[in-house]
């Protein structure tokens, strides 16, 4: 359990941040926008989901529904009341917060699988809604939302500037857990994670800490339900279902639990299994259950924390005196 | 020094003492009418067999349990109603049988932790950690105190046990505690780290209090001015060491021939 900087000298992560920046502001060019804004927005939601599990050690199985209403809010405001679509976002956005908090303190209460089980059924209480609430429209959800006007000025309706916009969502979200990860706050998320009764007796309210933590990964949840909803200018049930609770645990498996950068990978490998094995019917479920069991038997640290741990073993000097502007952070992998 | 405490006299110097502290979990009672007081500036030592209830003791102290019936008083105030954090706060600091460290951080990160809560920057999660390294000198400080300074930039969970329990004992006294708690410090560890923990032990309460349970005899004979028998939940007996283990009862419970004597 340890971040992706952790691995790699500070100047490698700058050059490995810089590529990537090139290559997203790149992308829409050489692939399918939609595609890549889709991936963005499961990237988004897999960072707040690893931010609770990898950094708090909370297993929540229920993000789904944080993600799914912030859809349907942001989805409603903007079709039937006409926000402006940043507007849009925020009122979605500040929904999934609000119900990240009250979740959040019914279920903090309870450790591991009773957690898991809490957050599960809550979430089932919204899917509920959503099937039964008139303004949800049931089984056809909301559909022909109009991607509208950013602060009235940026043509949404084209892909591109809807793609930078995306982007622009992603790395603020991204930006807020790598700055909660590293901060005073983060530093106590972690000693929770690592020995929470040890926690206590230094005089931590323990439970306020996880509150704040899972409020805030539901609000990030619901920022990337929100910007998903315009995307496919549609909230449907999909997004509220448990299966996507569940896909966000297997994104985040897949990536690197507790690493930086390995739900993003995650998220993008799902997505891109989804997408180019469309065609293969069913069977996508198939394949994608066995690539995971292969991965949980073979690369157990993920896609991100296989790499961290090579960067690791094969870095040179690493082990002998590693810098101490990075060794603050040194942590052994699993 | 080494006589119990006299009623009346002793109020004034005592910083923590229970009252028919009781705890029942489901039919079985596992600490019961516990009276206990705890001197300032000494080092008192709870012993007892296994399933005596001294770690329950410990927990119902620290409020990591809650007692069925009883009171806590510290430092003069009813704390029987307050929670775990709260207790901390108050300067009454527990350790734990099993080393107590955050493994995946750094010994430096360790003490930190117990450095940075008064600070009240705990909740920023839009601040750089950066700005902990403020508390680097007097987390090094320290460090240093327990020796180990060589192993600040380790991570915990790479060091020896004897040092995990040194760095547990420089992160407890992080947090300027008035009352220790020790719960085994001498669990698990070799000769050699023995003598360094205990001369930590006789080092820190120069100015704080220490209560401690510990099942090495000649660690408790060495270290203690008074010394608390516990056998199924009760107070055995109280006294110096010489005082305790020259009481038959001791005895009887220590030579494992306890079950006869007390038992229907």
């Amino acid at each position: 359990m340890t971040g992706a900087r952790d691995g790699f000298p500070a100047r490698w992560r700058v050059g490995i941040a810089a590529l990537l920046l090139a290559a997203a502001l790149a992308a829409p060019f050489l692939f399918y926008p939609v595609f890549l804004m889709q991936a963005l927005c499961f990237a988004l939601f897999a960072c707040a989901f690893n931010l609770l599990i990898g950094y708090v050690g909370l297993l929540s199985f229920g993000h789904a529904a944080f993600m799914g209403s912030a859809a349907y809010i942001t989805a409603y405001t903007v079709k039937a009341w006409g926000f402006e679509p940043l507007t849009g976002i925020l009122a979605g956005t500040a929904v999934a917060a609000l119900l990240g908090a009250v979740f959040g303190w019914l279920a903090i209460r309870r450790q591991g699988i009773y957690f898991a089980m809490v957050t599960l059924a809550l979430a089932q209480m919204i899917y509920f809604i959503a099937v039964e609430a008139k303004f949800t429209g049931g089984e056809d959800g909301i559909q022909a939302v109009p991607r509208g006007h950013l602060l009235g000025v940026v043509d949404l309706n084209h892909s591109l500037p809807m793609y930078y916009f995306v982007l622009a969502v992603f790395l603020g979200g991204y930006a807020l857990v790598y700055r909660t990860i590293h901060s005073p706050f983060g530093q106590v998320l972690k000693a929770i994670r690592e020995n929470e009764p040890r926690a206590i007796s230094l005089g931590y309210r323990t439970e306020r800490y996880k509150l704040l933590a899972f409020t805030l990964s539901a609000t990030l949840a619901g920022l990337a339900g929100a910007t998903k909803a315009l995307v496919f200018q549609l909230a449907s049930l999909t997004d509220v279902t448990w299966q996507m609770s569940g896909e966000v645990v297997l994104m985040t498996l897949l990536g690197g639990l507790g690493t930086e950068f390995g739900p993003v990978v995650g998220a993008f490998i799902d997505v891109t299994m989804e997408n180019y094995l469309a065609s293969w019917g069913s069977w996508v479920t198939v394949i994608q259950g066995v690539i995971f069991v292969f991965c949980v038997l073979l690369f157990r640290r993920g896609v991100v924390g296989e790499i961290v741990d090579l960067a690791r073993r094969f870095a040179p000097g690493r082990t002998e005196a590693p810098p101490p502007a990075t060794v603050a952070q040194t942590a052994p992998g699993e | 020094m080494h006589r119990p405490p006299a009623e009346g006299c002793a109020l004034d110097d005592v910083i923590l003492e229970t009252q028919g502290l009781t705890k029942e979990f489901a039919g079985f009672t596992a600490v019961s009418g516990v009276d206990l007081k705890v001197r300032r500036g000494t080092i008192h030592a709870l012993i007892g067999p296994n399933g005596a209830g001294k770690t329950t003791v410990f927990n119902l102290l620290t409020k990591f349990l809650e007692p069925t019936a009883g009171k806590i008083v510290y430092g003069g105030r009813d704390i029987t109603a307050l929670r775990a954090p709260e207790v901390a706060r108050l300067g009454m600091v527990r350790s734990f049988q099993i080393s107590a460290v955050f493994p995946h951080l750094s010994v430096r990160e360790n003490v930190r932790i117990a450095l940075q809560r008064p600070l009240g920057t705990s909740f920023q999660f839009w601040r750089s950690e950066r700005c902990l390294d403020a508390l680097n000198p007097r987390a090094d400080a320290l460090i240093a105190a327990v020796g180990l300074a060589d192993d600040r930039q380790s991570t915990a969970a790479e060091l020896p046990y004897g040092r995990k329990r040194a760095l547990e004992i420089a992160t407890t006294l992080a947090l300027e505690p008035e009352l220790l708690l020790l719960d085994e410090p001498m669990a698990g560890l070799g000769h050699e780290d023995i003598g360094r923990i205990a001369g930590l032990i006789r080092e820190i309460a120069r100015s704080r209090t220490v209560l401690m349970v510990e099942h090495n005899l000649s660690v408790v004979a060495d270290l203690s001015d008074i010394i608390t028998v516990l056998t199924r939940g009760r107070v055995l007996a109280e006294g110096s060491y010489a005082q305790v283990s020259g009481n038959a009862e001791v005895r009887e419970a220590y030579m494992g021939t306890g079950a006869v004597a007390g038992h229907a």
